[in-house]
């Protein structure tokens, strides 16, 4: 660096295009989040019912503690941990299959590479109602075909397994990408040498395949988990959170617009936030998860 | 040799086809019922016997849906422009410009494009009421913006990290103005990671639904997945599954053509950043 008070000239011409460039993008994105988060947690501290306004008052932690002492809330937790470990489990077995599909199949590749973009481009809802009307009785023909005699939309166990069937075909797609994508860097000779010494395809998949792909493994399993746990439309539309279906999302968005209750609603809505802030905080720091676009790395 | 060739062909083939069957079924029943008469609608049956476009009629004919159509490609529209644009400019920097803080922004953008949305519902929902922007297109474009932005920086940040910006200082060697290197060179390098990232972020827009039924009331600007849980028949006592789903296929026919047609480019798009990180 030998003339380095021209460089820290031109260094610093670049911050500043750097910082107008930037602020448009960063006032926004304060404006819309990090000031409604902030308000969230003002308005969780309030007694704050919409049906009697003047009633308002300062409360402190009673919002949080009602909501942690409720069994509905616990009930909408075990439902949305149900829903996100078994259908990202589901979806990173069939995603990986689906990609492996992709991946060695040598014709029809591009027709299943196309068809596996439908589902993603579908509107949640719009995927939710024909899972509905295929599971109504005289509607549904998949309630047909497998000989139900009861609306399986109307009890506890049926009903999961539905929202997690719907979850699973939306969002497969995006895991099989995401893997596809992670197979893609798995180097040809090194299979090719792998199989000339003799290991199976099942060896060849576990040693090999997989510890190489770890981490877009992971990436896809944060982002799917994240995503999974938020679970909203597919509920309303499938159950609207009937037979104690109902996830976090359903209850904070009850509580708001049932049952009036923005303090509450609120103290949900903090909660939720800070349970996936933890889930982010375990993946990144406990399984190692390259923080996905931290980096200039490459 | 050649028998496990053709057995393993047609190994291949069957994996293919119960993917593609898996991946259209849904779809293809909501096609069915989208044209099924009123009393077809009561045979549970896969596909029509007959086939009738009555609901499509009847949904073009109601202002619930039509309005809801307007009102989704508007703000759908809207929020992808402002966010491309204002994205745009900061994975410029990003990706090109020296600066303490570009991890940060792109962690922080990933950070809340990540973020429950339920989070930002009560204080929104509250704020709007105040300011009048409740039930309005801005209503729903400003919160949109808290996904759309995010996803945009962070896939157009990976876009932009590909480009090779040396072209730029080389077109004005040639006597190229900064202004023709740009129009030139840069920004045909630039379009196509533009393009890719508007498709996504349309897509996003355009599958909103928890915003789309917290912030509006009326069909000022109820979008199309927030009017089809107030779809009813055109009676008291008659269903509204054929409505909802000719509604249904309206909404999704365009976004499958869209997709189809860009899919390498909408392939590349979900995975850039995921996997170059």
């Amino acid at each position: 660096m030998p003339r380095r008070q021209e460089l820290t000239g031109r260094a610093r011409a670049e911050r500043r295009l750097a910082l107008i460039l930037c602020a448009p993008a960063v006032l926004v994105m304060a404006a819309v989040t990090a000031y409604p988060i902030v308000y969230a947690l003002w308005l969780s501290l309030q007694r704050y019912d919409l049906r009697f306004p003047n009633r308002s008052a300062f409360v402190g932690l009673e919002n949080y503690l009602t909501v942690v002492a409720s069994s509905r809330w616990w009930q909408a937790v075990a439902n949305t941990v149900i829903i996100t470990v078994v259908s990202v489990t589901i979806e990173l077995v069939l995603g990986m299959l689906v990609a492996l599909v992709m991946h060695r199949t040598i014709f029809g590749r591009g027709a299943v590479r196309t068809n596996v973009l439908v589902p993603y481009g579908i509107i949640t809802v719009v995927a939710a109602f024909s899972w509905r009307f295929a599971w109504t009785p005289v509607t549904g023909y998949l309630v047909r075909w497998l000989h139900l005699s009861t609306d399986p939309l109307t009890s506890h166990g049926t009903s999961l397994a539905i929202i997690i069937l719907a979850e699973v075909w939306k969002t497969t797609p995006f895991m099989s990408l995401l893997l596809l994508a992670g197979l893609a860097l798995v180097p040809e000779e090194l299979m090719e040498a792998a199989r000339v010494d003799g290991a199976s395809a099942w060896q060849r998949f576990v040693r090999i395949t997989l510890p190489l792909m770890k981490p877009a493994i992971l990436v896809a399993v944060l982002f799917r988990v994240m995503d999974a746990f938020r679970v909203f439309d597919d509920i309303f539309v499938l159950t609207g959170g009937a037979n104690q279906t109902q996830s976090v999302s359903i209850l904070g968005y009850d509580q708001l617009f049932v049952g009036l209750n923005l303090g509450i609603g609120s103290a949900v809505s903090v909660l939720i936030f800070l349970i996936v802030a933890l889930i982010g905080l375990v993946f990144i720091r406990g399984f190692g998860a390259a923080a996905p676009g931290a980096g200039t790395r490459r | 040799m050649r028998h496990s060739t053709s057995g393993r062909r047609l190994g291949w083939a069957t994996a293919d086809a119960v993917v593609i069957v898996a991946a259209l079924l849904p779809v293809a029943w909501i096609l069915s019922l989208s044209v099924k008469t009123e009393a077809a609608l009561k045979q549970n049956t896969l596909w029509p016997s007959e086939v009738t476009l009555d609901n499509y009629r009847g949904i073009f004919q109601t202002s619930l849906f039509t309005r809801a159509l307007v009102n989704s490609i508007g703000i759908a529209v809207l929020s992808t422009l402002v966010s491309v644009v204002l994205a745009s400019m900061a994975a410029y920097a990003i990706a090109r410009l020296d600066f303490p803080g570009t991890r940060l922004l792109v962690g922080a953008s990933l950070t809340i494009a990540i973020f429950p949305q339920i989070s930002l519902i009560s204080p929104i929902f509250n704020i709007w009421r105040a300011v009048h922007l409740y039930d309005t297109w801005p209503g729903l474009i400003l919160p949109y913006l808290t996904f759309s932005l995010p996803l945009a920086i962070y896939t157009l940040s990976a876009f932009f990290r590909e480009i090779p910006w040396e072209l730029e200082q080389a077109a004005q060697m040639d006597g190229a103005t900064p202004f023709q290197a740009f129009r030139k060179v840069m920004a045909p390098l630039a379009a196509p990671g533009v393009f890719t990232t508007a498709i996504l972020v349309f897509i996003f827009a355009w599958n909103d639904f928890l915003f789309a039924i917290s912030l509006t009331s009326t069909d000022s600007a109820r979008t199309v997945p927030a009017a089809l849980a107030f779809f009813s028949g055109a009676s008291e006592f008659q269903q509204p599954t054929g409505s909802i789903a000719a509604a249904a296929m309206v909404v999704t026919v365009p976004i499958i053509i869209m997709v189809l047609t860009f899919q390498r480019r909408i392939v590349a798009g979900l995975t850039a950043g995921a996997v170059k990180g």
